[in-house]
């Protein structure tokens, strides 16, 4: 059904209860939700993206430079999402003894990455970028800590979903579960993706 | 797959079991919208407090010695800052979003009802900072609603130490509270909705309200970006948005950030944010003029389109506010474009109002009243806006008293007319009690010709030049006398009109524990909250059997029809026709 069909139906044109315009409600409300979610983070980012190019081109923006780490930690996560995906791929064979392992190898990885930013900041404090010499720093700064916050929101999911798994809960919700998690980290991937290009390019 | 509306799968609700889990710490969208509406409304009735103090300081200069000008300047902040966001905003998306979507699209309640208790209490959270800001050292922020830096961070600016701190905090927490109610409404509307109501079947509140919340949903951000980027600079001492200054012969540590960042981030959250406002308002309006006028709202399609029109357009038309902020003219060029476009879709709105009310069987119930009153004030509001959607027009006239003419029209009177209008024509469905209708028009007139007798003067002090945001005006030549007249007059008017507002509180009091039993459907209505077996709706809202939606929510006077209204759930063959008419069949055969 598409979104023009929906828009031009000509609702009092007729009657009764069974329309085809009634039987698109399958999907669970979760997916839907996050799926909202996900836009407005997205576009939380993309405005702070947007004043990232504009002060950048002020004249007083000194870049950053990226450590080694950044890109270690890069491939933490990406490994992390990989795992998600291959869960939820098990998964949905039904192969529930491998699913305990790769949740939970999914779960330390983010952690991981959460520490390996941690040393990062460290670095670069401990190097002399601090917050407030340079707009360029405070972006870092607050790109990294914005994101790394979204990842201990849901690092908070995940671990909800684990204890479903843990104390057997119903296979179908433990599924919405897993499927949720594994799209949420493919977007925050995503995102920190975009962003390493972006601190990586300028 | 057999369709199992998401209300009737197999999983319990959330039944209250003793007082706290009913009335405090609820699951109940009814409850919760009370909840909201109720704080909603005790911190807007502040913010008119503060109003009134402004008035008193502008028409009465030198007379009042406890208004000292930062107190002014925070009166103005916290007055705007409360009613745009945590009265308009909170009322007609938490208020009445919540107390309307379930029951309009027939769901037992919201799809997340435990994410929708923590939205209110997270939203009271963000009402408790606001208020504590005024008991912190320095009181709360004076910078102006809408928070400029530098001067919102900087020495002299009333607050400019902990009051801006907890205003930005405030609305962090208030975003957070939005986010998490509007990812509910949002989900409710796609999933929830009962068999048979099609997208195109929901009654226009229902259409409003979801636009708006998608509306809020991506522009909030835009606020919390900004929030949290101010308060990096004033406490951390970046430079996102401060430029190099000098305070007090010192040096700041700031360099090199742009205050205009700042206003296109803000403007670009604030400018959807009067569609967040005002695309519930058209819904909720569009809904009691069609069941007040017993017709069926007219070009239901073209309302909905232009709905969402309206709220497409309302993202690319942020920089109007910035017209005289320095930005490059050929920008002003294009925002006024795009401006004076949103003219079109909203005319059309205004044009359908109008025509609904056209050969209607139009009674003058309250509600109406409000609703009617509404329509005067949002032309009134929407006229003056194409004068100020022009660049030329705008330089002007921006800092006079003509722009606070202006949006106080379209944004201050008009959402206000339309939630009276609404809190009348629900509160029956409500408590169950019916209002004093007596009170109701008192209020109503006095209110109505009120509003003109406060802003049409001020648009005249606009087209002489009086300045706004000044505290006290002095001796200047271009000023008459009778501009100050004038000012005093707008005062008397402004606090009589605010005391009136009492008669309101108590009818709405009153009636809750007096009034009389108001009836499942005393104005005869079609949509489905007004079917509900019990008034009020019980927990569930319907019983043990949803409503089936046959119809679309607009079928008043039906030719051959024995009553003027056919409810969106009755069967067609039950609905009953008068002698000699044959059977009901609806518009298409």
């Amino acid at each position: 059904m598409s979104l023009f069909r929906t828009l031009t139906d000509k609702s009092w044109e007729y009657q009764g209860s069974d329309t085809h315009f009634s039987k698109t409600r399958t999907a669970a409300p979760e997916r839907i939700a996050l799926r909202f979610f996900l836009g407005v983070v997205g576009v939380m980012f993309a405005l702070f993206i947007t004043a990232y190019f504009i002060r950048m081109d002020l004249e007083d923006w000194r870049p950053m430079p990226e450590p080694l780490l950044l890109w270690i930690n890069t491939l933490i996560l990406f490994i992390s999402s990989v795992t998600l995906q291959w869960t939820r791929m098990i998964l949905g064979r039904g192969q529930r003894n491998k699913l305990k392992s790769g949740l939970l190898a999914g779960g330390i990885l983010s952690v991981g990455f959460i520490f390996g930013q941690l040393t990062v900041w460290q670095e670069m404090t401990g190097a002399g970028y601090y917050l407030d010499t340079n707009p360029a720093n405070a972006f870092f700064y607050v790109l990294t800590g914005l994101h790394g916050i979204h990842l201990l929101g849901g690092l908070w999911v995940w671990t909800r979903a684990s204890f479903k798994v843990w104390f057997g809960a119903d296979v179908e919700e433990i599924r919405l579960s897993v499927e949720l998690c594994t799209v949420y980290w493919h977007f925050l991937l995503l995102v920190w993706l975009v962003l390493f290009a972006l601190l990586a390019s300028t | 797959m057999a369709y199992v509306p998401i209300a009737d799968q197999d999983h319990a609700l959330h039944d209250p079991q003793s007082f706290i889990t009913k009335y405090i710490w609820s699951q109940d969208h009814k409850v919760i919208a009370i909840q909201y509406g109720t704080i909603a409304i005790l911190v807007g009735l502040l913010a008119l407090v503060l109003s009134g103090l402004m008035r008193l300081q502008l028409g009465y200069p030198d007379s009042f010695s406890f208004i000292a000008p930062s107190n002014y300047y925070q009166f103005i902040t916290m007055h705007g800052m409360i009613m745009v966001i945590y009265l308009l905003t909170a009322l007609f998306l938490g208020g009445f979003g919540n107390y309307l979507i379930p029951l309009q699209i027939g769901a037992r309640d919201m799809v997340f009802p435990y994410l929708n208790m923590l939205s209110v209490w997270v939203y009271l959270l963000s009402v408790i900072i606001l208020m504590a800001s005024f008991f912190v050292p320095g009181g709360p922020t004076g910078a102006g609603w809408t928070l400029y830096p530098p001067q919102a961070i900087s020495r002299g600016t009333p607050g400019a130490d902990l009051g801006i701190i907890f205003m930005l905090v405030s609305l962090a927490v208030f975003i957070i509270a939005f986010t998490m109610g509007g990812l509910n409404y949002v989900t409710t509307v796609l999933q929830a909705r009962t068999k048979g109501m099609t997208m195109m079947r929901m009654p226009l509140s229902v259409w409003g309200i979801f636009v708006a919340t998608i509306l809020g949903l991506f522009a909030f951000p835009a606020l919390f970006v900004s929030a949290v980027m101010m308060t990096f600079d004033k406490l951390l001492g970046t430079s996102f948005f401060m430029p190099a200054m000098v305070s007090m012969g010192q040096p700041l540590g700031h360099s090199g950030g742009s205050p205009v960042l700042f206003q296109h981030l803000f403007w670009f959250f604030g400018h959807p944010e009067v569609y967040i406002v005002a695309l519930p308002a058209f819904g909720l309006v569009s809904d009691i003029l069609s069941t007040h006028a017993r017709k069926n709202i007219f070009g239901y399609r073209m309302m909905v389109w232009a709905i969402i029109a309206i709220g497409g357009l309302s993202f690319i038309v942020w920089a109007h506010h910035m017209y005289v902020s320095g930005m490059n003219p050929y920008f002003g060029f294009f925002f006024a474009f795009t401006t004076l476009i949103i003219a079109i879709p909203t005319a059309i709105k205004v044009y359908n109002w109008v025509l609904t009310l056209w050969h209607g069987n139009i009674r003058l119930t309250v509600p109406m009243l409000f609703a009617i009153g509404f329509i005067f004030t949002f032309i009134h509001g929407g006229l003056t806006g194409l004068f100020l959607g022009n660049v030329t027009v705008d330089l002007p006239l921006s800092d006079t008293y003509f722009v606070v003419a202006h949006f106080h029209m379209v944004m201050g009177v008009s959402p206000i007319l339309v939630l009276f209008a609404a809190i009348y024509h629900w509160f029956p469905k409500i408590t169950g009690k019916m209002f004093n209708v007596a009170l109701g028009k008192i209020h109503f007139w006095l209110t109505f010709i009120g509003a003109f007798a406060i802003y049409l003067p001020m648009h005249y002090l606009g087209f002489l030049g009086v300045p706004r945001r000044y505290y006290a005006m002095g001796n200047t030549e271009f000023m008459p006398d009778s501009a100050m007249a004038l000012n005093a007059h707008i005062t008397q008017v402004a606090i009589f009109v605010g005391i009136v507002q009492l008669i309101f509180i108590v009818n709405i009091l009153w009636s809750l524990f007096k009034g009389k039993p108001a009836g499942s459907n005393p104005w005869g209505a079609t949509s489905l909250e007004w079917q509900t077996p019990d008034t009020p709706p019980k927990h569930g809202n319907w019983g043990p059997q949803l409503p089936v939606v046959y119809r679309w929510a607009y079928e008043y006077s039906f030719p051959g029809a024995k009553d003027d209204f056919i409810p969106q759930n009755m069967p067609p063959e039950d609905v009953a026709m008068l002698d000699g008419a044959g059977k009901y069949k609806g518009h298409s055969e």
